[in-house]
């Protein structure tokens, strides 16, 4: 593998990326009071924008929480005229309404530029071409990659998410050279590939390009045996922009931030104190060129560790560890982000369940599975075997509409599931128990 | 002319339907006749006994979610066409069949069905204008002790 170089910025000299930082940080400072909500809360804290002399003076900023986000929820957040805007994305949250996160033509431009950066460091070049299977839609993934690749100068296949036989038959028929989509998705591709016994030399794939969920060390080795390609994980949010805050360079020994455009802090979840270099911690992010929607120490909920030391690559850019866990609930869920409070939720809106109920995530072959257990209760029980099958689909209808996935709907005995005295603790992953994330 | 069932929520794992079984028979509860109803994750189990109240609370008493429902005993003559000659007035009436399960015949009686319809009270008098049998709770638990 070949080591190339995107932009003479990920290069940069230390004190030469630190001004910048800085003078970059003074000028988003700046941009927020355009913000009412970021305006109210750096005059509760007295910053303003003339606070900033140092990149130090970004610890005196006050976090922002997907919480604040959704209270601002859907266009609170904007910083410029929304006609300045070209396009939306939005990211699931806890409750049914997305997260939306509005781009101008610089913010399109510079997310094209930072997709490139990594996709370079992981070997893309001009002349490939590259299959994605990633949704195309509110989420970031799909369109983020798609303009990434065409400013590289490859072609692109926008296959989006799903249908796996036709991915295949594009892979073999198109003869692409990399596949852009969740690890979790490249292992069901593999398994097509394996069970179907198409012969390894009928496909001409060399790369792959992993986010939208963790993924560990274990998973990318068995995908790489089994196609034969390397994978190379990038990293990102729609919060902040989408992929392009981070991505391995050949060494693959972490990612390289993009650090003139984003501030990636490490902090401990719960005293916010920054932890040291290797430790692990939450990521908390701030943008440095977001137009539309600058967004200032955002709490990410990720959990990963810093590595300031330079890398083999000759990039000077700070380096991010996989993400390894999540300092909130989230579940990541065939890629789909998912907060239990939503299958709450969906819940509630059924009537007749009990507000007790048990989720179990697994991944039994390469799939990943959810199972909601729900008690019945006595008002929705029915000794009508069809009503008993209606109030599961209801469930898992109601579920599937809040979570945008299918799960299995378990009826159990009341007074069955684990009763919580502190905090409830109604997920069990066995992916994780089995070491699968 | 309505019979109390009581019907019970099961899991599909072993050893759920001998619990009940074994509330009910701790508590001299008798079964006079029964069916189970199955699902790939769960089952209904629904049962006519002789002390319907008394089952519910033993059984709510252990955890488990039951509901007593009404559902009609229908004497059919045991002879071949016997229910067709049943569901054919129901049919006719526009009434559909939600369950059916079988009465423990003695030998030389007519055989007696349970049904819960989805109109109850109007499969009762369909069936009675067309002179069939719908016998009342007391009958069955007669016959059930002779």
């Amino acid at each position: 593998m070949e080591n190339q170089i995107y932009d003479r910025a990920e290069t940069l000299p230390r004190d030469e990326l630190t001004a910048l930082k800085t003078s970059r940080l003074k000028d988003t400072v700046a941009r927020v009071q355009n913000v009412p909500y970021y305006k109210k809360a750096f005059k509760k804290t007295g910053i303003g924008p003339d606070s900033i002399q140092s990149l130090d003076d970004l610890q005196r900023l006050p976090l922002t929480t997907k919480a604040d986000l959704r209270g601002q929820y859907p266009l609170g957040m904007l910083a410029v005229d929304r006609t300045e805007v070209l396009r939306f994305h939005g990211s699931s949250g806890t409750t049914g309404k997305p997260t939306m996160v509005g781009y101008t033509r610089n913010d399109l431009n510079m997310w094209a530029g930072l997709c490139a950066r990594f996709l370079t460091a992981g070997c893309l070049r001009p002349e490939h071409t590259v299959q994605i299977a990633f949704g195309y839609g509110l989420f970031t993934g799909g369109f983020g990659l798609h303009y990434g690749v065409e400013r590289v100068g490859a072609s692109v296949i926008p296959a989006a998410a799903g249908n796996t036989p036709r991915q295949v038959m594009l892979l073999m028929d198109m003869q692409s050279d990399a596949l852009v989509c969740t690890p979790s998705y490249a292992l069901n591709i593999s398994e097509y590939i394996l069970s179907n016994n198409i012969p390894r030399e009928k496909l001409n794939l060399k790369y792959a390009y992993f986010g939208g969920e963790p993924w560990t060390q274990d998973m990318g080795e068995r995908i790489e045996s089994e196609l034969g390609i390397s994978c190379f994980n990038n990293y990102g949010l729609s919060e902040v922009l989408g992929p392009g805050v981070s991505g391995e360079c050949i060494a693959k020994d972490g990612m390289h931030i993009s650090e003139d455009y984003f501030i990636v802090e490490c902090l401990d979840p719960t005293s916010l104190e920054p932890v040291a270099p290797g430790e692990e911690g939450e990521l908390v992010i701030t943008s440095l060129c977001r137009e539309a929607m600058p967004i200032i120490r955002y709490r990410t909920r990720d959990i990963a560790s810093l590595n300031p030391e330079p890398c083999s690559c000759g990039r000077s850019t700070m380096r991010m560890s996989r993400v390894t866990g999540r300092s909130d609930d989230m579940l990541i869920i065939r890629g789909v982000n998912v907060y239990p409070s939503q299958i709450e939720q969906a819940l509630l809106r059924v009537e007749g369940t009990a507000p007790h109920y048990h989720i179990i995530v697994d991944r039994p072959d390469r799939t990943d599975e959810v199972t909601v257990q729900v008690e019945v209760v006595e008002d929705a029980f029915s000794p009508s075997m069809k009503h008993m099958q209606e109030l599961k689909d209801r469930i898992g209808r109601a579920v599937r509409t809040l979570t945008g996935l299918r799960m299995t709907i378990e009826l159990v005995s009341p007074n069955t599931l684990d009763r919580f005295t502190g905090k409830a603790c109604r997920v069990k992953d066995l992916r994780r128990e089995k070491g699968l994330i | 002319m309505k019979l109390k069932q009581l019907s019970v929520f099961l899991e599909n794992k072993p050893g759920c339907l001998r619990r009940a079984c074994s509330i009910l028979a701790d508590n001299h509860i008798n079964l006079i006749t029964l069916s189970l109803a199955d699902s790939d994750q769960f089952g209904i189990l629904r049962i006519i006994v002789d002390n319907v109240e008394k089952a519910k609370a033993v059984l709510d008493t252990e955890g488990f979610v039951s509901k007593i429902s009404d559902v009609i005993a229908v004497e059919v003559p045991d002879e071949p066409g016997g229910l067709n000659h049943v569901l054919k007035v129901v049919e006719d009436a526009g009434i559909g069949v939600e369950y059916m399960y079988a009465f423990t015949i003695k030998k030389g009686e007519n055989a007696v069905m349970l049904f819960y319809f989805s109109d109850v009270d109007k499969a009762i008098r369909a069936l009675q204008n067309t002179n069939f049998t719908v016998l009342a709770g007391c009958e069955i638990f007669r016959r059930a002790s002779c």
